[in-house]
């Protein structure tokens, strides 16, 4: 059985027409670690939210962890995890105060707290900061709390929202460290990000949503082999000649704002028929096709609004 | 300083409309209540007036003092931290005396708004007897404001932690407005206290504004008064020039 | 494993905001509360008061006469300040609300825990005032400790109005009309003088006012002047709060809804 199951699920909020979730289908298995893709305002968090039951779907069926989220969300919520993106730890208390009083909001008692919280702050890597306010700590040790807060009732599932955004780059790695722990030790993760190395490095199996409906599922290589092929050629030119200079090349050729992507599987023999049709770049560049750029390819258009 | 000044400018156009009825209300409210309800109980004169003329003009100093200080102290402590507009302005040409002289001139509005305020309130329970004397007194009620604000800024510019503000304000205003004269002589309190009162500004503003407003001002103790605040005004524009500059070009 | 915790979590609420006072002990926090009505007391109850000598109808000194009514206004303040910006500032900016949001604490549980919080809060004032009025010797009689439950009455009812004014509020600035309104009632609520100043619709207008019966209630009571009218006073400081309850829980349930 999966853990969790969705069908034509919807939301919309109250007020509006538009609907933020316009009716998606997915499963999440047991110790997956499964992603949601898109731009902002694709519908990712409004998403998350129906899965920590604290937002009703307008539509469709879902279920978790074989139960209604509606009906049952109380119990449900307390066997989630949830890293909400802006963290909103409790300010007025210490490390390891964050971690004792948000388990007790969950029923646990105080003595197993006190042990739990200190395996937490170890894992968070936070055990030499416990007694400091929270208003102290970096973006990257906030986060790392934010996970060990949601760690506090061992849950069954733990939801992250863009879970790096706004790190850098070394706090990022020293968190998809800390994740890969926990995926290793058997936990279902589901996240969104708009980092395609994230969901690369991170996600077993990943949708790509843009506005409010999936593009496409699948784990990472099948998104590559599918829609993209192995090799891209950048190319960059002077402002204003980008438009012709992609008419002119043809092909499978996606134009974006900065710059051009020739997807082939031969990079650069495309190159080498840039140059043959007097185009001068300002700068030309192979590589290998990533995640970015079946991201582009599904949601481009809704990139350059 | 004129820039820094019309910055304040541009702001309070947003919210002058909520602030005037505050000013407005306020007043009213409290002659209201604790000058016509109040007074009903007290037996006879106040230093030969009906209560309600005895307490205005005390109230109405007390009001442009505690006005000042939230304005000055919370109004300054808010620019410097959270809101980091002295910073910005300090990017510009203006020097760090100038983002002072500029603020205070805004807070120095904000005084005389809602003084003129408070005596038009006061002028419709008739209280004043010559449109002389109402000008006289909320020139006074102004200069009561303006004296303890200039301090307050030059210290407010320095403080990081708002409940420290909030501490001054319930340990030194709140007990300021309250014995400085303005709801009772402050001949009837015990002498160390009535002492420590002649030597607070606020207890000169009031005797200042009261005196004018029941004519029984002489030329000695209205130029005392005056000169009282006066150099506690200069005081603190001279003590800002240096903490601006310290806290800002740092 | 763990059991669902019980009524909505809202004790655990309580043990938070407990938690946070840690450092304080309870006396410091009362000793905080009560010395602004102290500077009252003393201004208004012994300065004017001299001005005033006694209340006509009221055969007490003025300081007894008005201490209850500060009392009564002491706690509700203590609750009005636990709910109006120390709860919109945890709702809007620390999120912790939202944060609670996903755990089995219920919304009903995080108001009625903040609720029972606020009254707390006002215990303490309360209990520290009625010190201050037996050791000014303004006690008039025994049952003056009765104000102290009956002021948890007016700190529920007021909490749970502050409790909505926190959801409803668009900025800080929101509370300035929350002064507009605390400041005339205040003042005009009989505090400083009996309500038979008033005559005709301002009686009437005043006689409305959640602070009036507060007050009435409180002093009744340390006055010894214990009458059926205490009761209706109550009632409606219990209806009162009831509304204001349920407005607050609508509006908390509509804003975590977002």
């Amino acid at each position: 059985m999966a853990l969790i199951e969705a069908q034509g699920l919807e939301k919309r909020y109250p007020g509006t027409d538009v609907k933020a979730v316009a009716g998606i289908g997915f499963q999440v298995e047991r110790g997956e670690a499964f992603g949601f893709l898109g731009p902002n305002g694709a519908g990712k968090s409004s998403t998350m939210r129906m899965l920590a039951c604290v937002s009703r779907p307008s539509g469709g069926t879902l279920r978790i962890l074989d139960r209604d989220p509606v009906s049952h969300g109380r119990e449900l919520r307390a066997r989630l995890g949830v890293v909400p993106q802006d963290d909103a730890l409790d300010l007025q208390l210490t490390v390891r105060e964050n971690l004792i009083v948000y388990g007790l909001y969950f029923g646990l008692s105080l003595t197993h707290m006190r042990a739990k919280s200190a395996e937490l702050l170890e894992f968070a890597q936070l055990a030499e900061k416990a007694g400091e306010r929270v208003e102290h700590l970096s973006g990257g040790m906030r986060r790392r709390l934010t996970i060990a807060r949601s760690l506090v009732n061992d849950p069954d599932i733990l939801l992250l929202d863009e879970p790096t955004t706004g790190l850098d780059p070394q706090a990022r790695h020293i968190l998809w460290d800390r994740l890969f722990r926990l995926k290793s030790a058997g936990v279902t993760l589901i996240l969104t990000t708009h980092y395609m190395d994230e969901a690369e490095q991170l996600c077993d199996r990943l949708v790509i949503m843009d506005k409010g409906l999936i593009a496409d599922e699948g784990t990472p290589r099948e998104l590559i082999e599918r829609h993209v092929t192995r090799e891209v050629l950048e190319l960059r030119f002077p402002p204003g000649e980008q438009e012709a200079a992609g008419e002119k090349l043809g092909g499978d050729v996606e134009v974006l704002p900065d710059r051009l992507l020739c997807y082939a599987d031969d990079g650069d023999a495309v190159l080498g028929r840039v140059t043959e049709l007097g185009l001068h770049p300002l700068t030309a560049l192979v590589r290998r096709a990533t995640l970015e750029d079946v991201f582009l390819r599904l949601t481009g258009r809704s990139l350059t609004d | 300083m004129l820039p820094a000044f019309v910055y304040w400018l541009f702001r309070y156009r947003r919210t002058w409309q909520s602030t005037a009825v505050v000013s407005i209300a306020n007043p009213l409210l409290f002659l209201l209540a604790i000058g016509a309800g109040l007074g009903t109980l007290v037996q006879g004169d106040v230093e030969g007036v009906p209560y309600l003329r005895f307490l205005a003009p005390g109230v109405l100093a007390a009001a442009a003092f505690q006005n000042a200080f939230i304005d000055a102290g919370f109004g300054v402590a808010t620019a410097r931290g959270r809101e980091r507009v002295y910073q910005t302005a300090i990017a510009t040409p203006l020097s760090p005396g100038e983002v002072m002289a500029g603020h205070l001139l805004f807070v120095g509005l904000r005084v005389f708004v809602g003084a003129l305020a408070f005596v038009v309130v006061m002028a419709c329970f008739g209280l004043f007897s010559s449109f002389g004397t109402a000008l006289a007194v909320l020139l006074a009620a102004t200069l009561t404001g303006i004296a303890p604000a200039t301090v307050v800024a030059a210290w407010a510019v320095t403080v990081t932690d708002f409940p420290r503000l909030n501490t001054v304000f319930r340990f030194v205003v709140m007990p300021m407005y309250l014995f400085s004269g303005t709801f009772f002589s402050v001949e009837q309190l015990p002498d160390p206290l009535q002492s420590l009162m002649y030597a607070l500004p606020l207890w000169h503003g009031a005797d200042l504004c009261r005196s004018l407003a029941l004519g029984t001002a002489t030329l000695g103790t209205t130029t005392l008064h005056i000169a009282y605040l006066g150099a506690l005004a200069v005081a603190g524009v001279l003590i800002g020039r240096v903490t601006f500059r310290k806290v800002l070009y740092v | 494993m763990s059991r669902l915790p019980a009524a909505g979590g809202a004790h655990l609420v309580v043990l938070r905001n407990v938690w946070v006072h840690k450092g304080g002990t309870p006396w410091t926090m009362a000793l905080f509360s009560v010395y602004e009505p102290i500077l009252y007391l003393l201004a208004m109850g012994v300065g004017v008061g001299a001005l005033v000598g006694r209340v006509p109808g009221v055969d007490v000194p003025y300081a007894a006469f008005i201490a209850p009514a500060l009392l009564a206004t002491a706690m509700m303040n203590s609750a009005l300040e636990e709910t109006t910006q120390t709860v919109y500032g945890k709702l809007a900016f620390d999120r912790y609300y939202h944060s609670l949001l996903v755990t089995p604490v219920t919304i009903r549980g995080m108001v009625a825990g903040e609720l029972l919080w606020a009254v707390l809060r006002a215990l303490v004032t309360g209990v520290g005032f009625l010190v201050v009025i037996v050791a000014f010797g303004l006690a008039r009689s025994p049952l003056v400790i009765l104000a102290v439950p009956a002021g948890l009455l007016t700190a529920f009812a007021f909490g749970a109005a502050g409790l909505a004014a926190a959801a409803y509020a668009r900025g800080w600035h929101s509370f300035q009309y929350v002064q507009l309104v605390m400041l005339p009632m205040f003042l005009f609520a009989t505090t400083f003088y009996p309500v038979t100043v008033y005559t005709g619709w301002v009686r009437v207008l005043v006689e409305a006012l959640p602070l009036y019966h507060a007050i009435e209630l409180s002093r009744g009571l340390a006055l010894g002047e214990v009458g059926p009218g205490l009761l209706l006073n109550a009632a409606y400081l219990l209806a009162f709060g009831g509304v204001m309850l349920a407005v607050a829980q609508a509006r908390w349930t509509t804003l975590m809804a977002r």
